[in-house]
């Protein structure tokens, strides 16, 4: 980066040693405001974190492999399962969405850069230290020996567990104000992805010309701005009871622990969606690249994701089903939650149809897409399953849950990540990824994924609750939880497989040119990386699919499009 | 592929237009911070009288003189908004020094409350409940009064020093939005606070 300097002329121009030019770069990533940059730095961040997390959950995998192991002590094992799933939800999932918004939104609607870039820095930074305060807590505080300032609530945290009686010392202090910091952080992005989207658009870029994972990262980001907001400021009461001696949360005094568990959840479920709807986003763009077809039904597409994000904060307490609510609840409950299905099938079918008599190549950012197909539609088949208040009666807080929601989160969100970064890597660095690698990598990680988790049901449904840091020898639990843990070691293998092809490619893959895939969006139409103006010219489309307009003069697609 | 030199079909569309940045991004910002006073709003209406023990919401006085300054300097403030886009300066300056003095008078008000409730009727916010929910909910829209302060007087020292032109009508607008936005959540937490919960 740092030969994008323009020459000095005169006398300054006197060459500099190694140390000040790599002060230089470094200052230059620092300061930047280039929202190519944030983006780089949110999804470097986000892979950092990824396998900080992944290393938490292997750990956690060792001590699960047998009963009665010894591998972590209960209280270290409380602070794994918490920080492996905070970390995962808020330093690696939220991070990787707003890094792939930030880098591509402004490429794909052929602006110069986001609408605020300087907040857009500033938001990157406290994310950051958001997630930096957050891992302080191993050595900070009274931390360090036996780690123990980590948060160890549970990512939910709930009441009164959190209560200054029963978490003394700062372990919930680091995780609320963290994530407070962080949410912020979170905030100011989607602000900015927003005001992008709707001020920043090149001429002739109307809202149904936008690409679909535009459509998708405004989606989110007005879904963020309702769903993170109820969480700081429930963080904010819980901050209040453990240091102004508050009682929000403190039943003696008539406050109600249920009260947090629904705030939690109005912030909590809506975030799935937050996080899954920009992966749809990148399967959008992937699936019909590959398959050489437009998008099948765009306003179906774009309609069906507003309504994922209206449905999805009116169901947030199918969570709370063993609370103890009334019928009239449960039901309402139930009813909005199977409602969800509606959309998300309508764009199943989409992409199905998308691929249908087309021209398939299996390429590594294919591959993840289509494996992420068959797992979202299981993911939402056990959804339907736990949406039925009497089914979660029986299995609330056993592994099937956790099984479930990994095949949201891993088998969906992860392998869409996974796909955007093969597909877009050659544009951010201007080099290939090794195809041979990225083939071990999906296939490794496919087989891992489904040895883990699909064992992880029936673990769930032979009665294994969650948030257990050992068990007994004769629950017959014993083989499924190993067959478990060597699945969870392939993953890791294949995560380093996938982290080398990163750093190799980064100096030895073949150069990418402008436009590897052939795709049809206006971030190919730039040189790869692409220069920090982004467009020489200021672009105009005419369609959605304006690099196809350009290579196919003879037959546009603005002809057909109204 | 080569290089695309230029992916333009040339093509001009002269009523090109596209919202303000700064509206959306204005507008964007108040969504969020509506769901933060959603949140604090339903657990004081869910906490009310399900406090165990000590003063209830009976000790309250319906501030009417800070309700009636703090609706006011929306008016003072939407003038101010009208005398910058005509370019009378002069008028500008006023009225945006006018709805500071109407704002600072809510926090003053507010302190005296305050002061009253702490050091007569005795709640602060760890005596029970009510205290709890009362100080945070009223608190939090206090902050955001300081919080809109400190942007309006930084216009407004910009505007004695000479340096807020007519051409910039239209930041002082987007400001304006949030200012009018912790107005219109008074009238929330006025109606909540001291109309249903006493």
């Amino acid at each position: 980066m740092a030969d994008q300097t323009f020459p000095i002329p005169g006398t300054l121009a006197a060459p500099r040693s190694r140390g000040a030019a790599f002060l230089e770069w470094l200052h230059s990533w620092v300061v930047t405001v280039d929202h190519k940059k944030l983006g780089i730095l949110y999804v470097v961040y986000a892979l950092f974190f990824l396998l900080v997390a992944g290393a938490e959950a292997m750990a956690i995998r060792i001590q699960l492999a047998v009963p009665h192991n010894h591998f972590l002590s209960p209280e270290l094992y409380n602070e794994f399962f918490t920080m492996h799933g905070t970390t995962m939800v808020f330093l690696v999932g939220m991070t990787f969405i707003f890094g792939f918004g930030n880098y591509l939104v402004p490429l794909m609607i052929g602006a110069r850069d986001m609408a605020f870039p300087r907040l857009n820095a500033f938001s990157f930074w406290l994310t950051a230290f958001g997630g930096m305060l957050l891992y302080f807590s191993f050595i900070g505080g009274f931390g360090l020996y036996g780690m123990g300032s980590a948060p160890d609530v549970g990512w939910w945290a709930y009441a009164p567990l959190t209560a200054k009686a029963f978490s003394p010392g700062h372990n919930t202090d680091y995780w609320a104000l963290a994530l407070i910091v962080s949410g912020f952080g979170t905030l100011g992005a989607a602000i900015n992805t927003l005001a992008t989207a709707f001020s920043m658009r090149c001429r002739g870029m109307t809202l149904f010309r936008m690409p679909l994972f535009v459509w998708l990262m405004v989606v989110t980001s007005g879904l963020t701005l309702i769903t993170i907001t109820p969480l700081t400021a429930a963080q904010v009461m819980l901050l209040i009871d453990r240091y102004l001696g508050g009682h929000f949360f403190d039943a003696q005094a008539g406050g109600s622990p249920i009260v947090w568990m629904h705030f939690f959840w109005i912030f909590g479920h809506p975030e799935v969606y937050v996080l899954i709807l920009p992966a749809f986003g990148i399967a959008n763009e992937v699936i019909p690249v590959f398959s050489r077809k437009a998008i099948f039904g765009y306003p179906a597409m774009a309609s069906a994701s507003m309504a994922i994000a209206f449905v999805s904060v009116t169901v947030w307490a199918h969570h709370m089903f063993t609370v103890g609510m009334t019928s009239v609840s449960n039901a309402f409950f139930v009813l909005s939650t199977m409602m969800v299905g509606i959309p998300t099938g309508i764009k199943i079918f989409n992409w199905v149809a998308t691929m249908w008599g087309g021209k398939i190549r299996f390429a590594t950012p294919m591959l993840f897409c289509t494996a992420f197909l068959f797992q979202f539609l299981c993911a939402g088949l056990t959804g339907i399953m736990l949406s039925v208040a009497p089914w979660n009666w029986q299995l609330h807080n056993s592994y099937f849950v956790i099984a479930h929601f990994h095949y949201t989160l891993t088998g969906s969100f992860v392998f869409c990540i996974f796909a955007g970064i093969y597909y877009w890597y050659p544009k951010v660095t201007g080099r290939m990824l090794c195809e041979k690698l990225g083939k071990w990598h999906f296939w490794l990680f496919l087989i891992g994924f489904h040895i883990t988790f699909d064992t992880m049901h029936f673990v769930g449904i032979l009665g294994m609750p969650r948030s257990i840091y050992t068990y007994e020898a004769d629950r017959g639990w014993n083989t499924l939880n190993m067959i478990i843990s060597a699945g969870g070691f392939l993953q890791a293998i294949a995560v380093l497989i996938f982290a080398w092809n990163l750093v190799d490619s980064y100096f030895n893959g073949p150069p990418a040119g402008n436009d590897p895939w052939d795709a049809w969006t206006l971030e190919w139409s730039t040189p790869s990386p692409p220069p920090a103006y982004n467009f020489a010219e200021d672009p105009v489309v005419r369609s959605r699919r304006p690099l196809w307009d350009l290579k196919h003069p003879q037959d546009p697609d603005w002809k057909y499009e109204r | 592929m080569s290089a695309i030199s230029n992916p333009v079909p040339l093509f001009t569309d002269e009523n090109w237009r596209l919202p303000s940045r700064g509206r959306v991004g204005m507008l964007s910002l108040i969504i969020g911070e509506s769901a933060i006073f959603t949140i604090f709003v339903v657990a004081y209406v869910y906490y009310i009288g399900r406090s165990t023990y000590g003063p209830t919401p009976q000790i309250l006085d319906i501030p009417v003189f800070n309700t009636i300054c703090l609706l006011s300097s929306s008016l003072t403030i939407i003038l101010a908004e009208h005398a910058i886009k005509n370019g009378r300066m002069r008028a500008f300056a006023a009225w945006w020094a006018m709805t500071m003095v109407l704002g600072i008078e809510f926090l003053i008000g507010t302190a005296i409350e305050w002061r009253k409730l702490i050091f007569d009727e005795g709640l602060s916010i760890r005596t029970n409940l009510f205290g709890t929910t009362f100080y945070s909910l009223v608190g939090l829209h206090a902050t955001h009064v300081v919080v809109g302060m400190i942007g309006l007087s930084l216009v407004l020292l910009f505007t004695l020093f000479g340096r807020v032109e007519p051409r910039h009508a239209e930041r002082v607008q987007v400001l304006a939005m949030y200012w009018h936005f912790v107005d219109a959540v008074w009238v929330v937490v006025f109606t909540v606070v001291y109309i249903v919960g006493r």
